[in-house]
């Protein structure tokens, strides 16, 4: 699967680049499910570079929402250290301890799912980085990570507009308004003016 | 100044009323009788005695009563106040900007007193006196932003400024037409409005943004904002549109005088001398069809603005679905005459 | 905005000779008030009247920004500028009124910064000055590097010394000192901020090492004013106000637009704000652009000029004011 196309949006909604190499001391390379070949492409692309940027490396990875594990062909690049976590939230502590070691100079290069590259870049932007700094690149998955702006609970892995939010039990469409700090998109209840009257559910994000 | 503060209330049994004074000098926002979005910014400086205008921050008859809806806001959802670590110098600014401007404004109600960084508030009106070092944030019950905006109308927001942009990263929403602070905190000046449909294409944001960035000390600047409510409700924010949305089905064409609202924001801009961040004040007015249409010009006027108003921004504003109603209302009110240029009412 | 903002009628308290080159001067208002506070970098703009010719300079505020009774500002002497350093140097006494603008900030302080680094070089660091005020009010980590060419000639290098302690590094370029920017720049922990202030080679020095360190951008922040050039005089014809002006060799077509009564906007006066940005309606000739404020797209189109640095050679220049 290649890099993901997006139509066009509102200015809140994020939008994502390609990876590529970037002069630096140290580089941390966080992703998720197919982002792991956003991350072997670029190294592809850097050719002879390569070897010296892997020497500086850091990838951690998890499998995507639909179970896709490409852990060994990333493993295979010899980074100076791989770590396969089984989701962002094991990988969460390791991150931050990373992050609070580091120094100016690193590089982030996020990749994968919307969720993962948001919740990475919200734990980049916590240690002191702006995330204008951080490189991101979609792949795979376009579900959602949606915050109930009612009840404030996020459902993960959101696919279709509407749905039901998994705490409040409201019937939500899903806006392109994204909050960095929250690492999510906005759910608005969609039938609050006509109760019951909620269109079909559309599978928009798989 | 004899005024008395309101006993009435924003919620339940909606008991809010304008006065005649208050009705008088309502910020009827219409200087014409059609209406499209523009960045119409205008020095802040004192205006008319007596307008809404007339000081830095208006305190009217509601006061009292919007302060009380308020705290109970807070306790209901302590979120709609919120602050960023690094915004608490901005929040100071405004707390002295505050008490300074009202203090000089209105003594017979504040009284501030500075012996160096000590300094002594009185509120009269609110029943408050506080003793606290300025700059050291242990002295207050809270923190700066959120003590002083507890005791003053209107919401709060607080931009920092870096990198050519401004970024929304402080403050005191409850009095909101329908945006969540919880959300948007965090924000660049074109993300918190990328909802606004039409205006970016116009360009009203980029030059918007450009001259806020420009915005010197010592010279604030202010503008109109609108859309409607039903009922007296303050507190219409997105967190809570499962209870007010409801509300917009029962207007029928015997209540809607009564119960429909014109809503205007008199928003302001500060630059911050300390943190050189941006404070920007949004004072919610609510005025009753009843009460509005008692000004014959603004009858004609609203009535031509809201018949005539393009649809997609009625329906970003959310009154689309009683646009009709209340077309039919206000045009009892509409001879046909021409209005007069500007919004103050015809003497 | 400039146009009508207010301005601060000012006496001026003190004037210190800090060393042969520079002099320091305080302003206190002269109705006996307080000058509002302001942020750690801001400058003001000081207005100077000689001899009929009207100079607006701008100067980095150095006091402690929360000392409301004054400001005070360091002015090096320029021998061969356009003449604002030297009437001050020369003509400005304790005693004399003079006009000075609200603060205004166009180098702040990021206040997100885990630690903010300091590079000055020479005069660049007065607006440090009041920086380091301000961060160490607030309880913030920094570290000031700052170069001058020997003791004598840097300023206020034993009073920083002694206030700040190890925080200060000095550096005499007399005595083959320089600061080891690439080793400074790799130990600095996740969350730094770099300023700069000082001669234009230091600042794109000190940017072009830090970009290739990995430094992001927005981390990265410097403040140069530019003194507008001195140049051979042209006319600039106003459309708007229908009016065609000769620009001294001594003066910027902003100040000229101001001597002929045209209302222009302004803030920095230097350069760098882009407040006075003005389309260019027709051009036949050369503009020589000097701000740094245009992309290299807009200076190399000839459709826009900021009038209070650049210059013109050439048959006609026809501006949108």
């Amino acid at each position: 699967m290649t890099k993901t196309l997006f139509e066009p949006s509102i200015r809140s909604r994020p939008v994502y680049g390609e990876l590529s190499p970037r002069a630096g001391s140290a580089h941390l390379f966080i992703a998720d499910g197919e982002g792991a070949e956003a991350i072997t492409d670029m190294f592809a692309k850097a050719g002879a570079d390569a070897p010296a940027l892997l020497a500086k490396s850091h990838i951690i990875y998890m499998p995507g929402p639909y179970g896709t594990d490409l852990s060994a062909a990333l493993q295979a690049l010899g980074a100076a250290q791989f770590h396969r976590a089984p989701s962002f939230n094991a990988a969460e502590l390791r991150i931050r301890k990373v992050l609070t070691d580091a120094h100016m100079g690193l590089q982030v290069y996020l990749a994968g799912t919307e969720t993962v590259i948001g919740l990475a870049q919200r734990e980049v932007m916590m240690a002191g980085l702006p995330f204008e700094a951080v490189q991101t690149e979609h792949r795979g998955s376009l579900s959602r990570r949606v915050q109930c702006v009612h009840c404030k609970g996020v459902t993960e892995n959101v696919t279709t507009d509407p749905f039901v939010c998994s705490h409040c039990g409201l019937n939500l469409f899903v806006r392109d308004h994204y909050s960095r700090r929250l690492a999510a998109f906005q759910g608005v209840n969609i039938d609050a003016e006509d109760p019951g009257l909620v269109p079909a559910a559309v599978e928009r994000f798989k | 100044m004899g005024l008395e503060f309101n006993t009435e209330t924003f919620r339940n049994d909606f008991t809010f009323k304008n006065s005649p004074r208050a009705i008088r000098r309502f910020p009827f926002p219409f200087d014409r009788d059609d209406y499209m979005y523009s960045v119409n910014m205008e020095p802040h400086v004192p205006g008319r005695p007596g307008s809404v205008f007339e000081h830095m921050f208006d305190v009217d008859e509601h006061y009292v009563a919007e302060m009380r809806d308020r705290a109970q806001v807070l306790a209901d959802d302590p979120l709609r106040c919120q602050s960023l670590p690094h915004m608490e110098l901005a929040g100071w600014d405004l707390l002295e900007l505050i008490m300074e401007s009202k203090a000089r404004d209105y003594p017979q109600w504040f009284e501030l007193h500075k012996n160096g960084n000590r300094w002594h508030w009185i509120n009269r009106p609110m029943e408050i006196e506080q003793k606290f070092t300025f700059l050291d944030p242990t002295t207050l019950p809270c923190g700066p932003m959120e003590y002083i905006t507890r005791q003053a109308q209107g919401d709060f927001t607080l931009q920092d400024q870096r990198d050519d942009n401004l970024w929304i990263e402080a403050g005191m929403v409850t009095t909101q037409a329908d945006w969540s602070l919880d959300f948007d905190i965090g924000m660049s000046f074109h993300e918190w409005h990328a909802p606004v449909p039409k205006a970016h294409q116009m360009g009203v944001f980029d030059r918007a943004l450009k001259f806020l960035l420009k915005l010197q000390h010592g010279a604030p600047v202010r503008r109109f904002n609108w859309t409607m409510t039903v009922d007296p409700l303050l507190d219409t924010s997105p967190e809570n549109y499962p209870k007010w949305g409801p509300t917009k089905t029962t207007l029928t064409p015997e209540n809607i005088g009564n119960r429909q609202h014109l809503r205007v924001e008199l928003q302001t801009l500060h630059r911050l001398p300390r943190s050189n961040a941006i404070a920007f004040p949004i004072r919610c007015y609510l005025i009753k069809f009843e009460e509005l249409v008692t000004i014959p010009k603004w009858a004609r006027r609203l009535h031509r603005v809201i018949r005539d108003i393009d649809p997609e921004l009625s329906t970003y504003k959310g009154f689309i679905r009683n646009r009709e109603l209340m077309v039919q209302y206000l045009s009892q009110f509409d001879d046909g005459a021409p209005t007069s240029p500007g919004w103050w009412p015809d003497e | 905005m400039s146009v009508g903002a207010p301005k601060i009628d000012v006496t001026v308290a003190e004037v210190v000779e800090v060393n042969s080159l520079i002099k320091r001067f305080r302003f206190v208002r002269a109705d006996g008030g307080a000058m509002p506070p302001f942020s750690g970098g801001a400058h003001v703009v000081v207005e100077m009247e000689e001899n009929g010719t009207r100079r607006l300079n701008p100067y980095s505020l150095m006091s402690d920004p929360s000392d409301t009774s004054g400001y005070s500002i360091s002015v090096r002497r320029d021998d061969l500028g356009r003449g604002g350093s030297l009437y001050l140097h020369k003509q400005v006494k304790a005693g004399m009124r003079m006009q000075i603008s609200h603060p205004v900030n166009l180098f702040p302080i990021d206040a997100r910064a885990k630690k903010h680094l300091l590079l000055a070089g020479g005069i660049g660091i007065t607006p440090f000055m009041s920086m380091m005020g301000q961060l160490q009010k607030m309880g913030q980590k920094f570290e000031l590097h700052y170069s001058a060419r020997s003791p004598q000639l840097g300023a206020y290098c034993e009073t920083l010394a002694a206030t700040y302690g190890d925080r200060v590094h000095l550096y005499y370029d007399e005595a083959g000192q320089a600061v080891d920017l690439d080793r400074l720049l790799q130990g600095q922990p996740l969350g730094t901020h770099l300023y700069i202030c000082g001669p234009k080679g230091m600042i794109g020095w000190a940017k072009s090492r830090a970009e290739a360190a990995g430094w992001p951008r927005n981390t990265v922040h410097s403040e140069e004013f530019l003194a507008p050039p001195v140049g051979n005089p042209f006319d600039v014809e106003l459309a708007a106000s229908g009016v065609t002006v000769t620009v001294g060799a001594a003066q910027s077509i902003l100040e000229a637009m101001e001597a002929a009564g045209v209302d222009a906007p302004y803030l920095c006066r230097g350069g760098a704000c882009g407040q006075c940005e003005t389309a260019v309606i027709r051009c036949d000739g050369h503009i020589h652009h000097h701000d740094h404020w245009l992309t290299p797209e807009d200076k190399a189109s000839n459709r826009k000029i900021m009038p209070c640095v650049s210059r013109f050679e050439g048959k006609s220049l026809v501006l949108d004011r």
